[in-house]
């Protein structure tokens, strides 16, 4: 699949309380959750990010707390996928399992600046900007994981699983 | 050899032997969510078309961070959480009964060495203070775990800590823990286990031990782990509802040698820490951050909201008073740790200094209720984040200390080591 879409561009440990602070907490419906996220950080994030767009982050991505809440509320805002130098650990799980795709990759971060276009294929884990005319390669995922993102997230895949035992 | 969760995570995968990097099924023994997360996992949980969780006892709701219920939306979602329990008949504490989860849990004898335990939020790591294997997850994990009873995991590699030396007075698990951090930041442990030994630690009080596991997720680990000795025995046999016995040799120290890293510590001469905003590794010795004065100090949380915590705040507040400018909010973790701290006489020791005690509950932690800050407002708390906005306003600041350094502070009105008070005593 291929996504394409305009940066969004963050620094390092962009964690849960500002991707949707705790005050957010009491609502679970996605598009709600949507219209405050990132508000701590870049308080114009809801207004202006649009369909497709994507997040590039250095490290530590989605740290802090277990909300789910949060990759929630940027897949709803319309982000079509993160691309980060590291995640933190229970994020990564959290975006897999609810289908928002995350791309861990060390190159690409540093020279993408936000508004730059990247075309991203989540296949093959190539990740082109067309603004700079460069292409990175992700990490490959593991094909567990992958087996999971087919599915098209957690729910789905024990499905199959319950299914067939 | 291999390291503490490589065994017990080979035993509930079933299997030999397992390598770090090796994705495997684990069988859960207890399934933990809140009254924020276990709505999303009871959504979750009936998009999977089961009708029974897997096992009513292995499956618990505790309903600590917006309760007792804080607006109408949280008492909408409280109440979701209270029906489903009921309907499944689970294991749930109520208001009156609850307490912060991750107190509550090991307080009422549900964990045991060599566990593994998966809950709906990011410190139930706390657990494997008790040397079981527990990590947070988000809801969808849990709700296939609640369904199920298993979830797929990546064996993490294991970093040992090791401490030495004598710690100084006045220096806690909370101290240790920051220093941590401190050094090595907050993702230096990212997809590992913290597993923390050393002199230091055998000779640290098993609430210490909960304060450190706790906080192994704010350096981005999986798990903090602390193997079995007498002190955790003991922790067990007053606390256990089941019987416990050494059923494996997973949990003790078998000289381990399958750490991916050793880092060591000489903790002789550390002070007390201050993690200064917005990121709990910004942290300073208290000898050197200068004036700060403070609106607000928060004791309390599945990080410092245990009986020696409190003790610990009591000896420093007895006969003495609160800063007029500070709001000081002091939360037992527990209805245990309140009742014990009554009938020890410390909450009129916090009273009478001019604190206000609440019942237990994350509240203001998270900026939930009970001390949400204003714009510009600074808070000092025993919590375990201080990123923007944690406890309110994204224009406040949250500092994280111990509980000698809060009590301290509380006093002084700005953030103040105990050496300070007791030098003012003596004048
Ligand atoms: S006390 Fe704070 S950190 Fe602990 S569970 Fe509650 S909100 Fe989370």
């Amino acid at each position: 699949m291929k996504l394409r879409g305009k940066v969004h561009k963050f620094g390092s440990n962009v964690n849960t309380d500002v991707i949707i602070p705790a005050r957010y907490l009491s609502i679970s419906e996605p598009a709600e959750l949507a219209k405050h996220c990132m508000e701590d950080i870049d308080p114009e994030f809801a207004t202006k990010v649009e369909s497709g767009d994507i997040i590039v982050a250095t490290t530590n991505f989605g740290c802090g707390s277990s909300r789910e809440h949060a990759p929630l509320a940027i897949k709803a805002s319309g982000i079509s996928c993160i691309i980060a130098q590291s995640f933190a650990r229970i994020f990564f799980r959290n975006a897999i399992n609810i289908g928002l795709p995350l791309l861990e990759c060390a190159g690409s971060v540093a020279e993408t600046e936000a508004g730059d276009i990247l075309e991203v294929d989540l296949s093959t884990g190539e990740i082109k900007n067309i603004s700079k005319n460069k292409t990175v390669m992700a990490n490959p995922y593991p094909e567990f994981m992958m087996d999971i993102i087919d599915a098209g997230g957690l729910i789905e895949y024990t499905k199959h699983r319950l299914q067939s035992i | 050899m291999r390291t503490l969760a490589e065994k017990i995570l080979a035993a509930y995968s079933g299997k030999e032997n397992v390598k770090p990097g090796e994705f495997v099924n684990v069988k859960v023994d207890l399934v933990l969510s809140n009254d924020i997360t276990a709505p999303l996992a009871i959504r979750e949980f009936q998009r999977l078309g089961i009708s029974k969780v897997f096992d009513s006892k292995k499956v618990i709701m505790v309903p600590d961070h917006f309760c007792p219920n804080k607006d109408i939306q949280s008492a909408e979602q409280a109440k979701l959480m209270r029906e489903f329990a009921k309907e499944q008949g689970i294991i749930y504490f109520e208001v009156g009964r609850m307490g912060i989860e991750h107190v509550l849990l090991p307080e009422q004898g549900f964990v045991l060495p060599g566990q593994v335990i998966v809950g709906a939020d990011s410190h139930t790591c706390t657990y494997g203070a008790l040397g079981a294997f527990a990590t947070g997850m988000g809801s969808t994990d849990i709700a296939v775990a609640m369904a199920i009873g298993e979830i797929w995991m990546k064996v993490p590699p294991t970093i040992n800590f090791v401490y030495h030396g004598k710690l100084p007075k006045w220096v806690g698990g909370k101290d240790l823990i920051l220093y941590t951090i401190g050094d090595i930041g907050v993702d230096g442990a990212l997809y590992s286990v913290m597993e923390f030994g050393g002199e230091v630690i055998d000779e640290l009080s098993m609430d210490g031990r909960f304060t450190m596991a706790n906080m192994a997720v704010e350096a981005g680990a999986k798990a903090g782990m602390f193997k079995v000795d007498g002190k955790t025995e003991e922790y067990i046999k007053e606390h256990s509802r089941h019987r416990y016995s050494r059923r494996s040799e997973e949990c003790y120290p078998p000289g381990n040698t399958g750490y991916s890293k050793i880092i060591e510590y000489d903790v002789s001469k550390i002070e007390p820490q201050v993690a200064f905003p917005h990121i709990p590794s910004n942290t300073k010795c208290v000898s050197q951050v200068g004036d700060i004065k403070l609106d607000q100090v928060v004791i309390g949380s599945c990080t410092n909201g245990r009986l020696d915590d409190l003790r610990v705040v009591a000896k420093l507040l007895k006969e003495k008073q609160i800063h007029p400018e500070i709001r000081c909010i002091i939360l037992p973790g527990s209805q245990k740790v309140y009742l014990d701290a009554l009938r020890e006489g410390l909450i009129e020791i916090f009273i009478e200094a001019g604190a206000v005690v609440s019942t237990p509950t994350c509240g203001p932690c998270l900026g939930g209720h009970m001390g949400v800050l204003a714009a510009g407002e600074r808070c000092l708390s025993t919590t375990n984040r201080n990123f923007v906005g944690r406890m309110g306003s994204p224009k406040s600041e949250v500092y994280l200390a111990g509980p000698a350094v809060a009590a301290v502070s509380a006093i002084l009105g700005r953030i103040a080591s105990p050496e300070e008070l007791l030098d003012s005593r003596l004048s």
